[in-house]
């Protein structure tokens, strides 16, 4: 069973072996795969139409799967892989040994924002933004600079106390757990950890950065805290919803999963 | 007479909806009492689906960029019409045309938008078009009237014109491409 650990509490040779392997499914092509996907679905995702990836009761099981994905391709590479988590709430400095150079590499140089140091530096040529939303080729960061503050463990518990999982109109207006997790509404938690980081994290092609894997890896353990706080809520809805993915409905890219099988994180991975 | 939008050409439906844009205001008058738009409309707005006003368009240089905007069921400003559409009689063309025509067209849309078909065009989705020096920036309506572009997608704004603004910071100068979905 794979274990999935704080990213703080990584080994150095669990740490080489992440990088090794996110650099070779970037070398292979399959690496930018999962940043059209993902693109395609922010584009695609909808307030008053079809939404799946985004914005939508789905927003967790969608990520919880996108991931999976993400993590058995790095496992394709070396078996002993496994996401880790980025608890923003207690490494909330541009000083987190999360940025350091032997594992994401550090903040933007002023001016461009260009990451200069680090496994995926420009400098170093192995990770090139093929997939971009503009001209810039570079792996850009202001960590910090789009707004101050990381989200608060004070506030993470306001939101997991939340006891309803979601709501219509089942979007980003939405009450409940699922809409203040995501960040539209509430303390903004989700969201905000993307325009924190900044660079390529703000926009549609997030996964340029790799430690979007690493943020999502988190919110996917809060919805597991969420789970054990609230044994008696279930997601929501559970049936004949326009454009929204119900319990059983499958869910696209896949069309072969749905949000039932992916409640329970434990038949795929536990958390250290 | 109106000329068929961009979208109703690019949907091939343009006969479908000359129905729903002669239908649509009644209701939409409806639904726009019912939820009022939330501090972001201008009196002359257009009524969009959902009971937001839709933001009247923009055209000026931002930080030596040229940004601009316009309700997406109107034509492209072509050299330099966008300027000469703040007039009262331009403001009744527009209002005519209206943009619950992307109300019926949505419909129709979504399936090549959404991203199981592949390939999204640039306006797919979209109920305002920005421009940052020619190129298409993606953007989306909240449906509390706030906006997010594909270049700060996680954060909200009250009007297109600021979405533009943010984008051309973020971009520092670096052109906008063509989206890849996959």
């Amino acid at each position: 069973m794979a274990v999935r650990k704080n990213q703080a509490d990584l080994t150095a040779t669990e740490k080489r072996n992440f990088v090794d392997a996110v650099l070779e499914l970037k070398r292979s092509g399959r690496y930018d795969e999962f940043i059209s996907t993902h693109n395609a679905f922010i584009i695609g995702d909808t307030d008053n139409g079809e939404r799946t990836g985004h914005r939508s009761p789905s927003f967790l099981p969608w990520h919880r799967r996108f991931l999976l994905q993400f993590e058995e391709a790095l496992q394709s590479i070396t078996p002993s892989v496994t996401l880790p988590y980025w608890d923003w709430t207690v490494d909330r400095s541009p000083r987190s040994s999360l940025w350091a150079d032997d594992f994401l590499g550090g903040d933007g140089r002023s001016g461009d924002g260009r990451v200069p140091s680090g496994p995926f530096a420009f400098g170093n040529g192995k990770w090139p933004m093929n997939i971009r939303v503009d001209g810039r080729t570079f792996l850009r960061r202001s960590l910090g600079a789009g707004v101050r503050e990381l989200p608060t463990r004070a506030e993470v518990d306001r939101v997991l106390a939340m006891t309803v999982y979601d709501a219509a109109p089942w979007n980003s207006s939405s009450d409940g757990f699922r809409n203040n997790v995501e960040g539209w509404r509430g303390p903004n938690l989700h969201n905000r950890v993307h325009v924190w980081v900044g660079g390529q994290m703000t926009t549609g092609a997030s996964p340029n950065d790799p430690v979007f894997w690493l943020h999502h890896c988190f919110i996917d353990k809060l919805w597991a805290e969420w789970q054990r706080l609230h044994p008696k809520s279930g997601y929501l809805p559970t049936g004949s919803t326009p454009d929204v993915v119900d319990l059983h409905d499958t869910m696209k890219p896949w069309n072969d999963v749905t949000p039932a099988d992916l409640l329970d994180h434990t038949k795929f991975y536990t958390y250290a | 007479m109106s000329r068929p939008t961009r979208r109703q050409v690019l949907n091939g439906s343009a006969a479908a909806l000359a129905g729903a844009v002669l239908a649509a205001p009644v209701a939409l008058a409806d639904s726009a009492a019912a939820r009022p738009a939330a501090g972001h409309g201008h009196s002359e707005g257009h009524k969009a689906p959902g009971g937001h006003e839709m933001p009247e368009p923009f055209d000026e240089v931002y930080q030596g960029r040229h940004i601009e905007g316009w309700p997406a069921d109107e034509e492209a400003p072509e050299n330099g019409s966008r300027a000469r559409s703040g007039g009262p009689a331009s403001h009744g063309t527009r209002a005519s045309r209206g943009s619950r025509a992307s109300q019926g067209s949505r419909s129709s849309h979504r399936g090549r938008a959404h991203p199981q078909s592949g390939q999204a065009g640039p306006h797919d989705g979209m109920d305002f078009v920005v421009r940052i020096d020619n190129d298409d920036l993606h953007v989306m309506r909240n449906a509390d009237g706030t906006w997010i572009s594909l270049v700060n997608h996680y954060e909200t704004f009250t009007t297109p014109r600021a979405l533009a603004r943010a984008a051309v910071r973020e971009l520092q100068g670096a052109d906008l491409v063509p989206v890849v979905t996959g």
